[in-house]
This record gives C-alpha cells, structure tokens and sequence, in this order.
C-alpha cells in the first residue's frame, strides 16, 4: 500500500512537471505578443524593448522555463503582466467561488442523477425506466450554455425567482450550481442504473427476499448502499469536466471565480495568469484521480492495487 | 511484407445490423434528426430565401430591432438584420464538417495510439501512453480555449483543436481493447502457425477493433459538436460572419432577454444534433457488442 501511494505521487509530479513544460512551450510559440499588450498602442520601440528585458522575456525559453519552475516550487507563480500582482493572490481570492460552485454543482449532479437512476432500475422495462433514460440522453447533449441562458431565461428574467447574475447569498449559487450539474446528473443516472440493477440480480437480494423482508427494505438497506458505492469513487475523475464546465458556466452567470479570471487573461495574453490556472486545474485533475483509485479498493476489497 | 499493401479487410456487418438498428425507435429518431440536418446543410443554397450574411433591407424594425418569426422570416431576424433560418442552415455546414472532419482526425490519432501502444509496445508504447496520462491531466476546455485563442480561429484550426483535445478517450479504449486482443487464444494460435506481425495486426486485431471505432465514432461526433458550439459560444470558436450555431448565440446573448429565438433556436439546433449521434451510437453499441446485451 505504501509503496503503491509513493509510486502513485512520484507518478503525479511527473505529469504535472510534463503539464507545466507543455503549456510554457506552446504559451511560449504564441504569435501574440504580450509585451505590445502591456506597453499599449503608442510605446516606443525602446519601451517595448525595455519591457521585455524587465519580465525576462528575451531569455531564452529554457531559461525561462527553469525560473518559473523554480518560482513554482516555492509557491510563486510570477505575476500577472497586466494587473502588476502576484498571480497566487489572484488565484486564492477567485478560488472559494470556484470550490463553492464546484462542490454545489457536485452536489446538484450527484443528488439528480442517483435519484432518477434508482427510480429507472426499480422500474426498469417499463415506460417510466425508458423515459428516464432518454431523458438522461437529453442531459448529456444540452450545451451547458444552452442550459444556463435557459434557465436563466425561466427563472430569473420570466419568473423572477432567484438573480440574473453574480455572487454573495445562496440564492445567486442555485441556478450556476444546476447547470454545471445537469450534464454529469445524465452520465450519472445511467451509471447508477446499471450499477443498481447489477446488484439487485445478486444472490444476496434473492437471499433477502427469501427471508421475507419487505421490498423497501431490501431496495434501502441492502442494494442500495452496494449500489452507490462505486459510482462515488468516480466523481474524482470527473474533476476535469468540471474544471471545463466552471469556464462555461461562470462565464454565462458572471460568477467570480478562476473559470472567469483564466477567461479574461486568455483574451488579454497574460500568460502567467494562464500558466497559473492550468496549473492549479491539472493539480486537482491529478489529485481527483488519486483518489478515486484510492477509495475504489476501499469500498470494494476484492479490486487489489498494483 | 505483401499483406501490409493490401487494404484493411473489413469483415462485412453480420446480417441484419440495419434491421436491429431500425427495430429501435430511438435509433431511428437519432437517424432521421442527422439525415434533416445533413439534408438542410446539403441544399441550403436551394432552400434558402436570403444569402447568411446579407444585412437585409426589412430585416430590423423601425426601432433596430431584430424581426421575430414570420412569414417573411422563417425564425426571423438576427441583431444585424440578418434572416436566422439561413444562418442555421449554413450554420449546420459548419457544425456537421467540424464534426466530421475534428472527429475523424481525433479518432486517427487516438486509434494509432492505441494500437501501437497495444500491439507493440516495448519503449514506444510506454512513452506513447505516459503521454495520453499526461494528456489527461489538462483541463481539456482550457486546453482548447488556450489553443484556439492563440491560432486565429478558422474552421480548419478549429476542427484540428478540437481533434487535439479529443483523441486521449479513443487512444485509452483502443489500447485496453488492442493488449486484451493480443492476449487471445486464436492470437495465439495465430503466431504458433507463423503469421508474421503485420498480418496479425491487419487481418486479426484491425477488424475487431472495427465495432469499438463505429460506436466511438458516432458518440464522438455528438463530443465533438458540443465542444464546437462552446468554443464559437465563448468567441473562439468559428469566427463571424461564417455561421455557426455557437456563434449565432455569441452575437446575439446580450439581446437575449427581448429576442429569445435567437439565442434557444440554434442551442435547440445543438441539443438535437448532439442527441442523435448520441442515440445512433448508443444503438449501435448495443447492437454491435454482444457483451453488452442483458444489460437493459
């Protein structure tokens, strides 16, 4: 178990060393040229020049790369070129929003798609299982812009329940928290489904049904939590959707959170914002996938870890 | 070496695959929702009453504003006047090529990873699929953001984007699929007859793989359409005045509260697209995989 969790992280920093190297280069190969961004329209040659020499960007790309390897070891992501503050602060004041909408969407996605799957595998064959499950197709096709204009459309512009946009009391978390849940709920509800209906052609169940348990005990009691358990493990490899749905979403409902900050860098170059945010996403991608492989062994002891 | 030249024997579909296909309604919704839309993208110049980008003459009101659906206007009228159903039937060119075209290079890729990681492995293999480990760590929709923002966006950028970001899923089924394969009896058997490699590769593991790459292909498609319409959403996409049913709801979401259309008739468009391939794979999987069956 040791040996495996070492072998595990060695693992992790690797890929993340490779991520980070990755995306300096292709930052690097990029035309635009951050330095005519920060030195505006009418600056000199020599400014421009100047400029460069200041942030260290007419090293050359290794040079460059090991400085900010070396910053990044020790917490220091470099600055932003634009907004002259260390791009760490940044990142920490924009990411509770980002981990509050995660975890809602999180909660959204898991509380939807468990619900309908169950109900599908307890009627399953019949029309209320087939309607769900098409249902759950429609789900995972919706763009989630699509869903979040819609939503807001119903229910804040029509009907006026909860705000149009922004951030601060519970009201504002609940319409962004749906849509980035709403995709996931549709994988969801099919995976808990099949997992559910597995499990209730155990012998266990026909154990339990022969000793004259009721239905709702048998469904509550013994397939359910077998049923639920697997599903879990694998809400840490969905971190990444997440981390590509929180741009979307934020963008659509004006959240104030890392989706919007990387958004606003990527159309203003300024790289190390960028740099920053992958860094940070490829970290809990890194980290999710950790621990579901973790917690499958866990739930299930007879999947052994290699 | 004269088996690598000839061309990759496809086992011919058990008979009866169309009419498994077309037993399911579901199936057959998907199949009749792709062929409209192909269709409307095919003939559009025949269908369409005004060219997609002409800034028409009656297209707003007297107050600027854009025309709801009418008779002069099927779906009406976008912000500059311009007649929404001929946007979205051009738009649907854009969205089925980069379908087509993203999917079917993502899928290439993936497929050669895969097979090469699967079947030869040694030192190639291992760095190939570190790689696709690697690949996996990036937040994909970023990763696409990032690279559409620093090419200028043209269609053809966007589709190898879009094939860039999407092939590690293909490249990761494949691979498990290709070493399971190689491990085989008749494989086996094969190589104790003397077969050399590249008629195992080509003869044996090639056409099994076939059936995961159809169902792949097809849900990939609905992948792939989805990815689209975000990126030409976010404004890195497909760039205006090319239409594509993303950026049809770019230009307009700020008017989105007085012109609804404009914004929930292309997101429509999308769903059902992204739908039908989705149904159509599904179906396929069930009818191509055997392993699968007993599960519904």
């Amino acid at each position: 178990m040791l040996g495996y969790l070492v072998r595990r992280l060695v693992q992790s920093v690797l890929i993340l060393l490779g991520v980070s190297f990755i995306t300096f280069v292709l930052l690097y190969v990029l035309p635009a040229d951050p330095v005519r961004q920060i030195a505006g329209r009418s600056a000199t040659a020599q400014t421009v020049e100047n400029i460069r020499q200041q942030l260290g960007l007419d090293q050359p790309m290794l040079v460059q790369y090991w400085r900010y390897l070396s910053g990044l070891v020790q917490g220091d992501m470099g600055r932003s070129y634009l907004q002259k503050t260390e791009v760490s602060t940044l990142i920490a004041a924009r990411l509770p929003a980002s981990l509050l909408l995660m975890a809602a969407g999180i909660f959204c996605e898991l509380l939807i798609g468990l619900t309908l799957g169950v109900i599908a595998a307890i009627f399953r064959g019949r029309s209320l299982d087939q309607g769900l499950m098409v249902t759950s197709f429609v789900a995972v096709s919706a763009p989630q812009f699509v869903v979040g204009l819609l939503l807001l459309y119903v229910f804040a512009v029509q009907l006026g329940w909860f705000p149009i946009g922004g951030y601060g009391t519970a009201a504002h978390l609940v319409l962004p928290a749906v849509t980035l849940g709403i995709m996931g709920s549709g994988w969801y509800s099919r995976m808990m489904r099949s997992s559910m209906v597995d499990v209730l052609r155990q012998d266990y169940i026909r154990t339990a049904r022969a000793k004259g348990l009721t239905r709702r005990r048998i469904l509550l009691r013994h397939a359910l939590p077998n049923a639920i358990l697997p599903i879990i493990a694998m809400i840490g490899i969905d971190i990444g959707i997440f981390m590509g749905g929180i741009v979307v979403v934020e963008s659509v409902f004006g959240w104030p959170g890392i989706g919007q900050l990387a958004w606003q860098a990527i159309q203003r170059v300024d790289i190390p914002i960028i740099m920053g945010v992958t860094m940070v996403s490829a970290t809990a991608i890194v980290l999710g996938n950790l621990l579901a492989d973790l917690v499958t062994p866990l739930i299930d002891p007879r999947i052994k870890l290699r | 070496m004269a088996e690598t030249s000839q061309t990759i024997p496809v086992q011919a579909p058990p008979a009866g695959i169309w009419h498994r296909l077309l037993r399911r309604k579901l199936a057959v919704f998907g199949f009749a929702i792709i062929a409209l839309v192909v269709g409307g993208a095919v003939f559009a110049p025949w269908i369409v009453r005004y060219p997609p980008d002409e800034q028409l003459f009656d297209g707003l009101s007297l107050f600027g504003e854009p025309m709801p659906p009418s008779r002069a206007f099927l779906l009406g009228t976008d912000l500059l006047g311009r007649d929404l159903f001929s946007r979205m039937l051009y738009g649907a060119q854009t969205s089925l090529i980069i379908g087509i075209v993203a999917n079917g290079v993502a899928l290439l890729i993936g497929t050669l990873v895969g097979v090469v990681a699967g079947f030869v492995r040694g030192w190639v293999g291992a760095v190939l699929m570190r790689f696709t480990d690697l690949m996996m760590a990036f937040p994909a929709l970023l990763l696409a953001i990032c690279l559409a923002a620093i090419f200028q966006p043209s269609l053809w950028i966007v589709a190898m984007v879009i094939a860039l970001v999407n092939w590690v899923q293909t490249a990761r089924v494949i691979y498990t699929e290709t070493t399971s394969l190689a491990e085989r009896e008749f494989i086996a058997a094969e190589k104790t007859l003397g077969a050399s490699r590249s008629r195992i590769l080509f003869r044996h593991i090639l056409p099994h793989l076939v059936p995961t790459l159809i169902v792949w292909g097809t849900l990939g498609i609905s992948v792939t359409v989805l990815l689209e319409a975000t990126l030409s959403f976010l404004g890195v996409g497909v760039q205006p005045p090319t239409p594509s049913w993303g950026n049809i709801i770019f230009e307009n979401q700020t008017y989105f509260q007085a012109a609804p259309w404009l914004v929930f008739i292309p997101g429509a468009a999308i769903l059902l697209l992204a739908l039908a391939f989705n149904l159509v794979g599904d179906a396929l999987r069930d009818v191509l995989d055997p392993t699968q069956r007993g599960n519904d």
